[in-house]
């Protein structure tokens, strides 16, 4: 039972991490850049619905979705300002650049909320559901996890198999330049990708400091790094492999912290990463793409 | 010719090469006149020795950064490696050695070798990687050691040294001293981390560096950082000389935190994190991939301009973030490059001629 | 494993060897070397022999995989079918360093210098692998450092003197114009003492008189190196001037070998060329 309860633990941190690392990921199949920022639109994404919910009174939902809309836009703003200059730079450059980035929302955070933990209020309450004659507890927050992961990802599935947009967005992850000669606009599908990645960046920022409510300017850090970890992990640049590589994070992150010790946990989720791209260079999931000469 | 002028890289690079060496040896002496003149104020003069370390820090990462090509997100974790076992070892031998500078040095060199060792062990898988996957991992291992020596316990006593992970059972006999108390790290260091030992470790790790950098494996590290696929067409053996290019970097890095630390009396392995080795990569891309003096004089500015600007203090991360992204975009943007280009009245002339 | 000197799998025709090398054994043997790319059939079935002191051409529409082929050979993409020897010896397994090693040396059709570096250091670094002094006389600067150095120096200067580079010496190798910078590719690859030079498109962008300057220094190099140089270009008459044997491919096969004069009248090159329709 004490398994179980740490599976589902698992999973739904886990969870949490898939969507994060679905922005990551998409993020790079298309622009081949590791946004660092992400982790950090989490945060932002967290302290909009904080004050939204705690301070304006909002409906809890209705302001995760002012937060996805401000995150959305952010997103959309930093991907203007800072990334879009260096579409022909190394990589180094947009790497650098992205953790700077990441120090600089971190930072205005700082100022602007001081560094003082919010207790977050979780969005749909503490209440939990009893199993087995209580002797294992759900808690809504973990259900509601869950399910919005898998929804999102069946959703996003769809968009980016199904629709135009989602044609455009794997067209231009394939061959840039062919697509713009498709008549795709490269730009703007570029733009498109971060936006839906800030967006669910915000639900992530939400989900988690519903389960984990203490928001710090440096709560999107850390979870930012595993995420983006997870979606290394799952072959970055696949959707599949994000929900994959985040759900099994998730469930070594807990397992390690209940079997071998909570202080080593994250060295043993980054030596697991560090494991799988020595066996699998491009993750579980990813393609090894061959360099044209 | 009607062809431009074209610059002579050697005559610049030897000219750079000495410029370095002249800037640091006439900038200690400064400051050791102003020191000994009291011109210098306590805390300015505290500081000495951290901005060696972090210029040593500097320097060896760009070999890395600058000169290899690769991006290593972890490298405060060499210095940290460094900082434990330079401390331990000067610890232990605190009876054998009373020397005081002889101990820094055995010291220094002994967290040299264990930072070189770890970076060996780290470079095996590492540098089979790529690209931004190796800079990932290179943050991955930079947070394990971090976690790995936040649970690490070591101790001394007659019977001989003892270690143990997680919990303290090291079980010393009486008159034991427990060196290393995982999460609390080691106190009661002697400082013993001196302003000239400094010197003489930046001016080592300079002369190791430019002695390497004007070698058949320098050549080959900026031949592989340029273009990989022709390297290896030309039978450059990658692997080989990236390990060689990470481990010294590691070394020296370890060499630096053995002296960072004996500037304090505590020492704990969160100081060196994730944090840190931006720091340092912020000095590499300030002073210019590949320029030493550029790293060191980033390294000095950037440490003592915090200090100068106490009242900012609050601004200073964000400072540092803006002054990233600002750097980032003006040397690799071609627009925003020319547009600077147009601001500089030098270069317009130069174009005129 | 025994070598494979006999060889079991047929070899459809033999590229023309110049009188030279008929008594010796070929540099290169290609034996239905074959690769898939994308799902298409980039290379497929190419059976190639060089002999030892050869120049051959290897020419074709755009997109015929010629530039694939070297990517075989130096094993910057794995054959999915077929052996190639070297020098009799299998490379299976090999990666492109131990290509380089083994004698293949090559340039690039698009110029891959290290453009930092300057013109004598990107053939220095070529010479690496010929250097002996190691890390610590590197960085204490004994005498052994400095004898090898001035040594590869000097031969750097006189390789490149072969293509009147030797006053570039110390300019930065990425602001050289396009032209000298192909040459200065086929510089150093020659430092790494190769037995056969693969050359992709060397005349690419370069004007009339540069191209003949090209022409007669790769006769040179071939005089003084007494090398087998393989050679891909568009440009005809470059092709039709040095070239001993030719070989033509399209669409990953290929469909004509012989002598220059063969070649100029082959129908099925001509019909590759200029894309006629079959008639009837
Ligand atoms: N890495 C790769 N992945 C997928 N397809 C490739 C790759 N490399 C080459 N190709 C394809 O293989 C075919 C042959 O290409 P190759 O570069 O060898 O042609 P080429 O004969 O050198 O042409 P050109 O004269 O234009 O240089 C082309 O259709 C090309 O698109
Ligand atoms: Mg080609």
């Amino acid at each position: 039972m004490i398994f179980l309860n740490f599976l589902i633990s698992g999973i739904s941190l886990g969870s949490i991490y898939a969507i994060i690392a679905l922005g990551y990921t998409m993020v790079y199949g298309i622009a081949k850049m590791l946004n660092f920022a992400h982790g950090d639109v989490i945060m932002v994404g967290a302290y909009v619905c904080f004050y939204a919910v705690s301070r304006y009174g909002l409906n809890p939902f209705a302001g995760v979705a002012l937060a996805m809309l401000v995150c959305t836009v952010l997103g959309m703003v930093v991907e203007r300002l800072a990334y879009k200059p260096l579409r022909q730079a190394p990589s180094l450059a947009v790497l650098i650049t992205a953790i700077g980035m990441s120090y600089f929302l971190q930072n205005t955070a700082l100022l602007l909320w001081s560094s003082n933990p919010k207790v977050f209020p979780s969005i749909i309450g503490r209440g939990a559901f009893k199993l087995f004659d209580g002797r294992l507890s759900v808690s809504h927050v973990t259900v509601l996890t869950i399910a919005s992961c898998v929804v999102i990802m069946a959703v996003l599935s769809l968009f980016i198999g199904k629709t135009r947009l989602g044609k455009a967005m794997r067209a231009c992850s394939e061959d840039k330049g062919a697509a713009q000669l498709m008549g795709i606009n490269v730009n703007a599908t570029i733009s498109l990708t971060f936006a839906i990645g800030s967006g669910l960046a915000a639900i992530a920022g939400a989900l988690l400091c519903s389960a984990y409510p203490t928001l710090m300017p440096t709560t999107g850090a850390l979870p930012g790094i595993k995420a983006f970890t997870a979606a290394v992990f799952g072959g970055i640049g696949s959707i599949p492999g994000a929900f994959l590589g985040g759900i099994m994070l998730g469930v070594i992150e807990i397992f390690a912290k209940a079997y071998i010790s909570s202080q080593l946990s994250d060295a043993v989720v980054f030596a697991v990463l560090i494991i799988v791209l020595l066996v699998k260079p491009a993750g579980l999931l990813g393609r090894m793409t061959q360099e044209k000469v | 010719m009607t062809m431009r002028r074209l610059i002579n890289l050697k005559r610049v690079e030897a000219r750079r090469i000495y410029l370095t060496y002249a800037v640091v040896i006439v900038a200690y002496a400064v400051c050791q006149v102003m020191s000994s003149t009291k011109f210098l104020s306590s805390s300015m003069r505290g500081m000495l020795v951290p901005i060696c370390a972090y210029m040593v820090m500097a320097v060896s990462l760009n070999l890395v950064v600058g000169v290899l090509g690769e991006l290593s997100l972890g490298h405060a974790g060499f210095m940290s490696v460094g900082a434990f076992s330079g401390v331990a070892a000067a610890i232990i031998m605190q009876k054998t050695i009373t020397y005081a500078p002889l101990r820094l040095a055995v010291a220094m060199i002994i967290a040299a070798i264990f930072a070189a060792i770890a970076g060996f062990l780290i470079g095996i898988p590492v540098l089979r990687l790529k690209g931004d996957y190796l800079a990932i991992v290179t943050l991955a291992f930079g947070e394990i050691i971090k976690s790995v020596l936040n649970n690490f316990y070591l101790g001394m006593d007659s019977g001989g040294l003892h270690f143990s992970m997680l919990t303290d059972t090291t079980r010393l006999l009486k008159g034991g001293r427990l060196i290393i108390r995982g999460p609390m790290g080691i106190s009661g260091i002697q400082k013993i981390a001196t302003f000239p030992a400094g010197f003489i470790l930046l001016m080592i790790s300079l002369m190791i560096v430019f002695n390497l950098v004007n070698s058949r494996s320098g050549r080959a590290f900026m031949a592989i950082r340029d273009d990989r696929i022709a390297a290896e067409s030309i039978g450059l053996d990658i692997t080989k000389y990236k390990m060689m290019a990470f481990v010294m970097s590691a070394a020296l890095a370890g060499a630096a935190g053995a002296l960072f630390a004996m500037n304090y009396s505590t020492i704990v392995a969160n100081k060196f994190d994730f944090n840190t080795s931006i720091l340092i990569l912020v000095f590499v891309v300030l002073g210019g991939q590949g320029n030493m003096l550029g790293s060191i004089i980033a390294a000095a500015a950037l440490t003592i301009l915090p200090e100068k600007l106490r009242q900012f203090s609050e601004y200073r991360m964000l400072l540092y973030a803006v002054i990233l992204i600002v750097t980032m975009l003006a040397t690799n943007n071609a627009e925003i490059k020319e547009f600077l280009g147009r601001l500089n009245p030098f270069r317009r002339k130069e174009e005129a001629e | 494993m025994t070598k494979a000197k006999t060889k079991y799998i047929p070899v459809p025709s033999r590229a023309i060897l110049p009188e030279r090398d008929i008594a010796r054994d070929p540099v290169l043997e290609c034996v239905n070397l074959g690769i898939t790319l994308g799902g298409i059939k980039a290379v497929d079935d190419f059976n190639l022999t060089i002999g030892r002191t050869e120049i051959a051409g290897l020419i074709g529409p755009n997109g015929a995989g010629k530039t694939t082929v070297f990517n075989l050979l130096t094993k910057v993409y794995q054959p999915t079918t077929g052996t190639i020897l070297l020098n009799g010896r299998d490379t299976h397994g090999m990666d492109t360093r131990q290509v380089n090693k083994a004698g293949i040396a090559r340039t690039f059709q698009n110029i891959r210098l290290f453009k930092n570096l300057s013109v004598a250091d990107n053939v220095k670094v070529a010479m690496n692998n010929e250097m002996r002094y190691n890390m610590l006389s590197a960085i204490l600067r004994l005498p052994n450092y400095k004898r090898e150095e001035i040594a590869a120096h000097r031969r750097a200067l006189k390789l490149l003197s072969i293509f009147d580079m030797q006053n570039m010496a110390d300019v930065p190798a990425g602001s050289l114009p396009y032209g000298a910078q192909r040459r200065l590719e086929i510089v150093r690859a020659l430092a790494t003492n190769p037995t056969l030079l693969l050359l992709d498109e060397p005349a690419a962008g370069m004007n009339p008189s540069e191209t003949a300057e090209l022409l007669d220094s790769i006769r040179k190099v071939h005089e003084m190196f007494q090398i087998a140089i393989i050679l891909i270009e568009h440009d005809m008459s470059l092709v039709m001037n040095i070239c001993d044997g030719i070989c033509v491919l399209n669409f990953g096969q290929i469909i004509a070998k012989g002598t220059p004069d063969e070649i100029q009248n082959n129908p099925a090159v001509i019909e590759a060329y200029l894309g006629r329709k079959k008639e009837g």
